[in-house]
């Protein structure tokens, strides 16, 4: 049960047009069936699954929860309640970089408010709202577990630690 | 200081390797607990004084008593989804000493009798969960997990499960309705997971680093433990420094501790201009103490509750001088209306309702009976929820109000002059 997790990067997010086609492919299908022996249910199995469309297109379309809900074996909106009680499951294409900041107490502190406005002044756009090449997104999430480096964020699965709006930004232009 | 338990491997080169969990002395104590009855396993657990670590501090020991005689499976969940702000001890047990845990899964699992563990860890930490993934994998490879654990005829499977970003999914019964598949709802209790747990059968849900903190004491003896610490806070524990300390950053100390000697291990404040003003100390979901109540305080779960507060999951969050209190509530207060699951009422509505209020005082725009209104919803949140999300939240909103009260009431006076400056246009 290795990772099926692509390097963060390296995902073809499309566009919600896109989205129609979206399926798990055979091999994310083979994982799942690996997985399915250690749950009680196949119900169990929909965290996983949607971590596995995640993972392949960055997104979870509609067309993809109803092919996960024939998957594990549950209605499609007991999909749609899932996906969206999560917050890290996008219902929409996000940014190719999506670049969460910590806005909580320890990175708060240390200056994220700041880093949040200049990165808004930087692209031109609000939060959750993806640049309109699609290459970045901004998104304020809650404590990342990295309050040592406050501030902190994530682009994409990695984090970015001991944050100033210089480094921040130098991080992001060498991004490729 | 006494040795150190947990994190006696930070600093190696490699430490998340098996390899190099061998040299150093891992994987040498589950034999010896594999051979000994599981009672027994138990019993030196409950010697040791282990409490639990994710915030409850709840006996490890007795919390697997409480598992009923039964046919059914019996399952561990390891809690991984360490998300409590100011918080970050379990990240570095995952990324640099994975085997640690995992020696003290297969100990565990020994003594409750469970083939079946899940390790759920948080979606945030990815790169932590493939460290995780790949310890596993060597454990597997080296006959320490799978059908026939070191050739004892038993079998141990541990599979990872990933969140998805929901805080709620570290409540106990929020986990595992997660691992099935639904939202993190938490459920009602009794029945406690211990009787009817993950897919109904009986469960225990332990913390990373109590996990962690089961193979020194199988090693060691229970009594040697409990011989760290003071009184019912016994052994070390893993401290969160984070905010305006000049070297922010995680320490293992034996319980008891001085706050102070906390403190100057983070090279103190980070500007001798602005002294220590506040201290969270257990996670953003415990009463704040004052500068003077901090420095006369020790770190253990008695002396903390003495001090009107809880060690909760050690989280400290260190305040400087000149840091507006009414500002920092309202962001800590914004984390509770952006987490509560929304199952129950007085929690949906009303942590968004005190977190507006907060930033209505921190705007100016607050009516003048705003104030009595947080302490109302409060009186209408503390205990009448399904889970302590809630109360999470009550406990540092009455204590900011308390003790920093005068900024508060300033805070309602610019709000007075700025609607009388407007009537007034």
């Amino acid at each position: 049960m290795t990772s099926q997790t692509p390097e963060s990067g390296t995902v073809a997010h499309g566009t919600a047009a896109d989205g129609a086609a979206h399926r798990l492919s055979p091999a994310a299908i083979a994982t799942l069936e690996r997985l399915a022996p250690r749950y009680a249910n196949r119900e169990a199995l929909l965290l996983p699954a949607l971590w596995l469309v995640q993972d392949a297109y960055g997104w979870i379309s509609e067309a993809a929860m109803q092919h996960v809900a024939e998957v594990v074996g549950v209605s499609p909106v007991r999909v749609l309640s899932v996906v969206t009680f999560y917050h890290m499951y996008h219902e929409h294409p996000p940014g190719r970089y999506n670049v969460q900041v910590c806005h909580n107490l320890s990175c708060s502190l240390l200056g994220a408010e700041d880093l949040l406005e200049r990165l808004q002044a930087r692209f031109g756009v609000g939060v959750n709202t993806p640049t309109p090449d699609g290459r970045f997104m901004i998104q304020r999430v809650e404590c990342l577990g990295a309050c040592e480096h406050a501030p902190v964020c994530q682009v994409n699965e990695d984090f970015v630690f001991d944050l100033t709006p210089a480094k921040l930004e130098a991080h992001l232009d060498q991004l490729p | 200081m006494s040795e150190p338990i947990l994190s006696r491997n930070f600093g190696v080169p490699g430490s998340h390797r098996l390899a190099t969990s061998i040299e150093r002395g891992g994987w040498r104590t589950f034999r010896k607990a594999l051979a000994m009855p599981p009672e027994q396993v138990v019993d030196e657990v409950k010697k040791s004084g282990l409490r639990g670590r994710g915030g409850a501090g709840f006996p490890t020991g007795m919390k697997w008593g409480f598992l009923p005689k039964t046919d059914k499976l019996i399952y561990l969940c390891v809690n991984a989804d360490e998300s409590e702000p100011g918080t970050f001890k379990d990240r570095y047990i995952l990324d640099l000493d994975p085997h640690l845990l995992i020696e003290g899964i297969v100990i565990t699992c020994w003594a409750i009798k469970s083939s079946d563990c899940f390790v759920y860890i948080r979606g945030e930490y990815e790169a932590s969960r493939r460290i995780l993934q790949a310890a596993i994998d060597e454990a597997y490879a080296a006959g320490c997990l799978g059908p026939n654990v070191d050739g004892k005829g038993w079998r141990l499977d541990v599979t990872v499960h990933k969140g998805a970003g929901a805080y709620i999914c570290g409540e106990e019964t929020g986990l595992l309705e997660s691992l099935e598949g639904k939202r993190g709802y938490p459920r009602i209790k009794p029945p406690f997971p211990a009787v009817v747990g993950l897919f109904g059968c009986p469960t225990i849900v332990n913390n990373v680093e109590t996990i962690a903190s089961v193979p020194w004491i199988l090693e060691h003896g229970g009594e040697a433990y409990a011989a760290i610490g003071v009184g019912k806070s016994t052994g070390t524990k893993l401290w969160c420094a984070s905010g305006h300390v000049a070297k922010p950053g995680l320490h293992e100390l034996p319980l008891g501790a001085p706050f102070s000697e906390l403190l100057q291990r983070c090279g103190g404040m980070r500007d001798a201009a602005r002294p220590l003003k506040a201290v969270i100390p257990g996670g953003s979901s415990v009463p704040v103490l004052t500068a003077a109540e901090a420095m006369a305080v020790n770190l253990d779960y008695e002396s903390l509750a003495a001090a009107g507060t809880m060690l909760g999951s050690a989280g400290l969050i260190v305040i400087e001088a000149g840091t507006d209190m009414v500002r920092v509530l309202a962001v800590l207060t914004r984390f509770y209306a952006d987490e509560s699951c929304g199952q129950c009422t007085p929690c949906r509505e009303g942590t968004s309702w005190v977190n507006d209020i907060l930033w209505r005082l921190v705007e100016g725009t607050a009516s003048p009976r705003d104030l009595d209104l947080v302490q109302g919803l409060c009186d209408n949140m503390l205990g009448k929820t399904i889970c302590v999300l809630a109360d999470a939240m009550v406990l540092p909103v009455r204590s900011f109000l308390k003790k920093f009260q005068p900024e508060f009431e300033a805070a309602m006076a610019r709000s007075r002059a700025n609607v009388a400056a407007a009537t007034h246009a």
